[in-house]
């Protein structure tokens, strides 16, 4: 049967099911597809905190949404134009997200009285008017996939688990997907399985053949690769590409990295996948709590590694005292911060940006750090090797921030050429530095270097620079503990200085900002930087200008930004917390940074965005006319 | 110990001994220890730079300050963590840590048990004088029940710990006990600790003349014998009821454990000396096999073959 084929520009995609239903490998496979395929692609996976939240309720069901298109694209995409729901709950759960007009297909296996009123629902919504607005493709997908896996012999529990793998099929036809690529990697993730490994597969055959055979869908959709870049491109996900970043600056630095880390979501996966690598010299060490994790990592710093540790905020609010303790030792160091929703256990697997003012203030006493954000999955590659080409070039402790949504968010990433990427300079001590006045060169583990104020690193083994450093006030130079009043002050000044000497080696900010005629400025930082895009896009295709920057860099601030910042009539900045950057901005720079919040634990809509910042436009033009 | 070492110069005490003034009361047993590890460190045949003191916060947590080796004075209750990444980093270092009843044992409790579990190549020396001196004179987890300090005027409430119990429950693989005032003991059992494969533990009791003076003068006088247990391999001992012959190699603990119980008794003497020596892979030793075994399967990590796993696909040229 073949249907007719209709060209799309981009498409947005929910797959939602059970907690237990696999949707997040279904969510990850078609994008897969779509990858190699050639489109663009943003990926907003959306999963409980439980494990297995109770099965049929509206907190246990997990999504799994993509956004794929012919051209680049900033975000996962507002409203899906295409739901896979597999019972009442997950159909319940995501319809108002829809856009009118949607096409929901819908596994009637579990429209049962019971789990209809599980979820709230008196009347079957597919036999009701309440899907009245959409194009409904009400099939039962269980029941057809325990039919095509009937042969291997599985229970019919098992049997259903695939039924996944046929919605996968089925929607992989829809868009004029092959699924070769997932039946090698079902074959490749059940190879010790083999019944389940072939009921997969054999669920996937079917559900594209269904497409493909029946009459059920008319039409079939084509969306185009997007033009890109000639080079190589993989998927990423943020946790990897941050991954990645860290192991690559151990090579850039040829320092061994060692990771101390306890398990928190959504930081994990990074543990996970840094302790693959030891091949590259990464030693991974699970400590009994955040605190020896961090210890740990000062620790290895100190013995000349590159330490680093991986938390969310809960986790940094137990690091405290231990970045103190690398910020007044002067020390490397590489601490993620996966923000998640707060406070206290708050969201866990939700995304938010709240953890910005803990970043840059959660410490007693003046203890500066640098504070860097990474804006996109791809991102925390480059994100990861900029922490630390700071921390070791400046000997500080670095506080490098993600969240929930660049953590398991995809995107295509142009893969880097490594002899491309910049070295990292560790510049060990290698002799005394310091003339003691009898004749003798003796080593003085605070005499810094005249530009950056970075303090020599020494490191054991080093014969003659044998020294004590700790969390005591040291005397300026020689290090020895020193309570002089005139001598605190000093130190204290001089480690605020070095951080923010650090803006000495930014490039200057990029301002996008097309008509060169925009009254607003909109200010992002982090995972924002989709989403403002889009909006942006949305703003100007409206016919209105308006600029945009974004920052990596929050502490020290670029040295250009407050001249960017009073080019503009009014500067907005769009946060997923309660306003952290703007108050900075506006402590910084006395300009009246307007803030716009959301804290849903979700990515700012574009559409949303776009007319919060039309609204901006409008009363600016009317103010200035 | 772990360092590997060049043929060591010859030094002396004089050159473990940094510029810095020691600032401990008058009196107070801290000195004595650091005299005994100053004159015993040369015996250890390494170089200086190889060697690493850390500690935490409290009296005894400054120790590093007057060592010329490599030293860090950390957070308080922390210092085993810091120094589980300085073993693990390197495997070149001897790895000591100096710390506290309070520091070890309150603060820091959780990381010294699970240091003793893993393992790791350090050697913690415990001051214990069962009392808060920084602080100025409060109770501490190892002060005996009913004290009175400036925090419990009507006496403390809390059970102590017995810090040698503690660690034998934590299965650590090398538990001692000696005195302050003994120098040839305490000399004896830091030669012994230093020279173990892991995480060796030694509890030092320690005398605090200004906050808690005296607490361990029954085991120090001339009557000192009758209060304590010298502990020797093949010593015959009496706990719970039954008598054996002691064996710091047994690998069980159980016996090893009801002789550190043994002064639950007030009558009964303290027992001092090696509880238990037994061997077991390092936690270290092993991290740095398992970097060693990928390196060797796998060949060492090309990072560009890294980025480049995984589904890729190559776009030939620009698009527009
Ligand atoms: S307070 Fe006690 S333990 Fe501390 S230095 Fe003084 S005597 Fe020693």
């Amino acid at each position: 049967m073949s249907s007719t084929v209709t060209e799309l520009d981009r498409v947005v995609i929910r797959f939602a099911g059970d907690s237990g239903d696999g949707m997040q490998l279904t969510g990850d496979r078609f994008t897969q597809e779509a990858a190699v395929f050639g489109n663009d692609l943003s990926t907003l996976p959306n999963f409980p905190a439980e494990i297995r939240a109770p099965q049929g309720t509206i907190p246990g069901v997990s999504s799994f949404q993509l956004h794929f298109a012919n051209y680049d694209i900033l975000t996962p995409g507002d409203r899906p134009d295409v739901l896979v729901a597999m019972n009442p709950a997950a159909l319940k759960a995501n319809l108002t997200d829809l856009r009118r007009g949607a096409t929901i297909i819908v596994d009637t296996h579990d429209f049962t009285a019971r789990n209809l009123a599980k979820v709230g629902y008196d009347v079957n919504p597919l036999e009701d008017d309440t899907l009245a607005e959409f194009a409904v493709h009400a099939l039962d997908l269980t029941g057809m996939t325990v039919e095509a896996v009937k042969e291997f012999g599985l229970s019919r529990k098992d049997a259903a688990r695939s039924k996944n793998m046929f919605a996968l099929g089925l929607v992989s036809w829809l868009y004029g997907r092959d699924v070769d690529g997932s039946e090698a990697h079902l074959a490749a993730k059940f190879a010790t399985k083999p019944a389940i490994r072939d009921a997969n597969i054999a669920a996937l055959r079917a559900g594209w053949s269904f497409g493909e055979t029946t009459e059920t869908f008319a039409v079939s959709y084509v969306v185009k690769p997007a033009p890109v870049r000639a080079g190589r491109y993989r998927n990423i996900t943020g946790n990897t590409a941050l991954s990645y970043g860290l192991v690559a600056a151990g090579r850039l630095s040829g320092l061994p990295v060692l990771m101390g880390a306890y398990p928190i979501t959504p930081a994990s996966d990074i543990l996970h996948e840094l302790s693959k690598h030891k091949s590259f010299g990464v030693t991974t060490f699970q400590a009994e709590d955040e605190i020896a994790a961090i210890g740990a990592a000062v620790g290895a710093s100190f013995a000349g590694a590159l330490g680093v540790t991986a938390t969310s905020g809960p986790g940094v609010a137990l690091k405290s005292e231990a970045m103190g303790l690398a910020v007044m030792t002067e020390l490397p160091l590489v601490v993620i911060d996966v923000q998640r929703g707060g406070p206290s256990t708050g969201l866990p697997t939700k995304t938010e940006q709240s953890d910005l003012l803990q970043a840059m203030y959660g410490r007693n006493g003046e203890a500066p750090m640098p504070v860097i954000a990474a804006q996109s999955p791809s991102d925390c590659f480059d994100a990861a090797l900029e922490a630390a080409r700071i921390a070791v070039t400046h000997r500080t402790p670095v506080m490098l921030l993600s969240d929930g949504y660049l953590a398991n968010g995809s995107e295509p990433w142009a893969i880097p050429d490594v002899a491309t990427l910049p070295r990292i300079d560790p510049d060990f001590a290698t002799g005394p530095n310091h003339d003691r006045g009898d004749g003798e060169r003796d080593f003085w583990p605070y005499l810094r270097d005249e530009d950056t104020l970075a303090r020599p690193w020494a490191i054991p083994g080093t014969p003659g620079l044998e020294h004590r450093i700790g969390g005591l006030e040291k005397g300026e130079g020689h290090g020895n503990i020193s309570y002089d009043p005139a001598n605190h002050d000093r130190m204290v000044r001089i480690r605020a200085e070095k951080v923010r000497r650090i803006a000495d080696s930014l490039p200057p900010l990029e301002v996008d900002d097309p008509s060169g005629e925009a009254g607003v400025l909109v200010i992002g930082w982090g995972s924002t930087y989709g989403p403002i895009g889009a909006a942006c896009r949305r703003v100007r295709a409206a016919g209105h200008a308006i600029a945009q920057v974004h920052l990596r860099h929050v502490n020290p601030l670029p040295h250009d930004l407050g001249e960017i910042l009073r080019r503009y009539d009014r500067v907005v900045c769009p946060e997923m917390n309660l306003g952290q950057l703007s108050r900075l901005l506006r402590a910084e720079y006395l300009i009246d940074v307007r803030p716009i919040t959301t804290v849903r634990g979700l990515p700012f809509g574009a559409e949303a965005l776009a007319a919060d910042l039309l609204a901006h436009v409008t009363t600016t033009a009317e103010a200035t006319a | 110990m772990t360092a590997i070492d060049l043929p060591a110069p010859t030094l002396t005490a004089k050159d473990f001994s940094s510029d810095q003034e020691v600032r401990w009361c008058p009196g107070c047993g801290d000195y004595a220890v650091l005299k005994a590890v100053q004159s015993f460190l040369p015996d250890l045949g390494l170089r200086r730079e190889n060697i690493v003191f850390v500690s935490g916060i409290g009296c005894s947590s400054r120790f590093p300050y007057y060592l010329d080796t490599y030293g860090m004075h950390s957070i308080h209750g922390r210092a085993p963590s810091i120094a589980t990444g300085i073993a693990t980093a390197r495997e070149d270092l001897s790895v000591w840590v100096v710390t506290g009843d309070g520091d070890a044992l309150s603060i820091g409790g959780n990381h010294l048990i699970h240091a003793l579990r893993r393992n790791v190549n350090m050697t913690i020396l415990l001051f214990n004088n069962r009392i808060y001196g920084l602080t100025k004179g409060q109770y501490s987890p190892t002060s005996e029940t009913g004290k009175v300090t400036k925090s419990t005027p009507l006496g403390s409430i809390d059970h102590p710990f017995n810090p040698v119990s503690l660690a034998l429950g934590a299965e650590a693989t090398f538990v001692a006990r000696t005195i302050d005032s003994d120098r040839k003991h305490l000399t004896a059992v830091l030669a012994a600790a230093a020279a173990h494969r892991g995480t060796s533990f030694v509890e030092i009791y320690q005398n605090c003349p200004i906050f808690n003076d005296g607490a361990f003068e029954a085991l120090k006088g001339p009557a000192a014998a009758d209060h304590l247990l010298r502990l020797e391999p093949g010593l015959e001992v009496t706990a719970a009821g039954r008598t054996w012959a002691h064996d710091p190699g047994e690998i069980d603990p159980s016996r090893q454990f009801a002789l550190s119980r043994l002064d639950a008794d007030p009558d009964s003497p303290v027992p001092v000396g090696i509880f238990r020596q037994v061997q077991r892979p390092t936690y270290d030793d092993q991290a740095r096999a398992q970097v060693a075994e990928a390196i060797a399967t796998r060949g060492r990590g090309e990072l560009q073959d890294l980025l480049d796993s995984g589904d890729t696909w190559t776009v030939p040229s620009d698009g527009v």
